[in-house]
């Protein structure tokens, strides 16, 4: 088989991926070692943020929101994007000194985001109680959001079909080949497939597929746990987070609350198995920050991966040593809310050899021997 | 047209399933979470052995061919108050 691109991984950015490229008539390949949504994407929170700390993580998520908002109409089919906003805790006065550099900044890039009070806390998200919280405020973004991983990610599976791509669920790539610092092809279930370009957005498994093809990456898989509860009545629309103690929460539309927290036994490595320990902390903060949510059952506790880079940042763009390796990973907990313009950027460098800020920003280059700016505002 | 639920918890018909396995969702998995089945408060006891018959039968493929799902803990569904270490107040 021969093809121009092939995408290893099928989460949100390998199909978003592979619905761009094929819309621009490039003939694209995705392989898939188990089925869509089967890595990070499908075990998510799919929030969607603009509340960053960097420049660059602003305007990539904000840029990524104005996709998000048309992205129904443009798939043809209703991704579930709710702009419920973003209430980020705030817990002390040095963490109100923060949040005010921050919110100037984010103000300064054109997000609509404010410090607000605890009265307005209980305003916005009246199970909460700010004192459980030990919540002094708050900062909110009533444009940020989230979107259903499920749904956006098949409508990009879907469309891309039409368009010409061929997805391959259940198979693996198992080889990259490589001739005088180029790419040629890779193997799949033992059958050679020639192409110009490999991308790998394999989340947590990119380590493991850039040294398929010579490429050390500073990348580590992280055990994250999540839990979902039964249905309630509708309550809240915005996503409930805190940098001091890592949890975030939200109500879906089907009424469910999804959350996590960093667990008291998180470790690197491939670890599936969810943990006791995960669960009572969880349970305990979640009903210091809404104690009628003690009432309400969990239903689902599962395990993901987030693919961490050493700066919490993704790392996007050509390998400078290997010509067609294209890297598209490291997204650190947030790989779902930049995908649209990462993808973006990913797939107008390779149609039309276009330059962005970004793809040297987030090249892979930033590690030797540079200084490392760190993206602080991380949850989860 | 008569009705015939499949998932009672998340309200999917056999038509929905019927409708999303033309649409190609042929992979159990995806099927599954495109639609929601089995991820209602009874955890799916009922309707996923009832969708995976109707993958099996459409796709003309046996039921030990499509892969079953994970189930994921806690099976019985628990209180965040006791999980959480609290006495149940009520
Ligand atoms: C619990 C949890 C909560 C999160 N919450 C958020 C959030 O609120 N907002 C947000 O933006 N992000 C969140 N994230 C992060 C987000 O899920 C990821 O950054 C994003 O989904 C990554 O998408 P991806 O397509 O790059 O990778 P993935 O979805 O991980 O897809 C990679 C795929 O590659 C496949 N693969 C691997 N190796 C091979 C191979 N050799 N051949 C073929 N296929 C292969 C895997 O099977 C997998 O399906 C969360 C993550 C977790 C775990
Ligand atoms: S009937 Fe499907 S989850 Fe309960």
């Amino acid at each position: 088989m021969k093809t121009d691109v092939v995408i290893i991984g099928g989460g949100i950015n390998g199909c978003s991926l592979a619905y761009q490229l094929s819309k621009k008539g490039i003939d694209v390949a995705l392989f898939e070692r188990k089925y869509i949504c089967s890595g990070a994407t499908g075990r998510c929170g799919a929030g969607i943020r603009q509340q960053w700390s960097t420049r660059e993580n602003i305007i990539l998520a904000k840029e990524s929101v104005k996709i998000f908002s048309k992205l129904s109409r443009e798939l043809k089919e209703d991704i579930g994007f709710r702009q419920g906003g973003y209430l980020v805790a705030i817990h002390d006065e040095k963490e109100l000194k923060e949040a005010e550099e921050r919110v100037k900044l984010q103000r300064s890039l054109g997000v609509d985001v404010k410090i607000i009070d605890k009265d307005e806390i209980k305003e916005i998200v009246p199970i909460l109680d700010p004192d459980g919280m030990h919540a002094i405020g708050a900062t909110f973004c009533p444009t940020d959001g989230h979107a259903d991983p499920f749904k956006t990610t098949f409508a990009y599976a879907r469309r891309a079909v039409e368009n010409g791509a061929k997805i391959f669920t259940h198979r693996e790539v198992s080889k990259i080949i490589v001739e005088k610092n180029k790419v040629k092809g890779v193997v799949a279930d033992g059958e050679r497939i020639d192409c110009n370009y490999v991308i790998n957005s394999a989340g947590a498994w990119s380590r493991i597929v850039a040294r398929m093809a010579g490429i050390d990456i500073p990348n580590r898989p992280l055990r994250k746990e999540a839990i979902v509860t039964e249905k309630m009545k509708r309550v809240f629309d915005a996503m409930v987070i805190s940098f001091r103690d890592g949890i975030y929460f939200s109500q879906q539309s089907e009424g469910n609350i999804l959350g996590g927290i960093p667990g008291p036994d998180e470790r690197e490595g491939y670890l599936y198995q969810p943990t006791f320990s995960f669960l009572n902390h969880m349970a305990r903060t979640l009903t210091r920050y809404a104690p009628v949510l003690k009432f309400v059952r969990v239903l689902r506790h599962w395990t993901g991966f987030y693919d961490v880079s050493p700066d919490a940042r993704p790392i996007i763009g050509e390998d400078p040593n290997i010509k067609g390796f294209i890297h598209c990973h490291g997204f650190s907990g947030h790989g779902f809310m930049l995908s649209p313009m990462v993808t973006k950027i990913i797939s107008d460098y390779i149609s039309d050899g276009k330059d962005s800020d970004y793809l040297h920003s987030l090249s892979i280059e930033r590690f030797k021997g540079k200084d490392i700016s760190r993206e602080v505002s991380v949850v989860g | 047209m008569s009705k015939k639920i499949v998932c009672r918890c998340e309200d999917v018909t056999e038509e929905d399933i019927l409708k999303a396995i033309d649409e190609g969702y042929t992979d159990f998995e995806e099927l599954r979470k495109k639609l929601r089945i089995g991820m209602g408060t009874c955890q799916g006891r009922t309707c996923i052995m009832l969708a995976l018959r109707i993958l099996a039968r459409k796709t003309g493929k046996s039921i030990e061919e499509i892969e079953k799902p994970s189930f994921r803990p806690p099976v019985v569904p628990i209180t965040l108050g006791s999980l959480a270490g609290e006495e149940d107040e009520d």
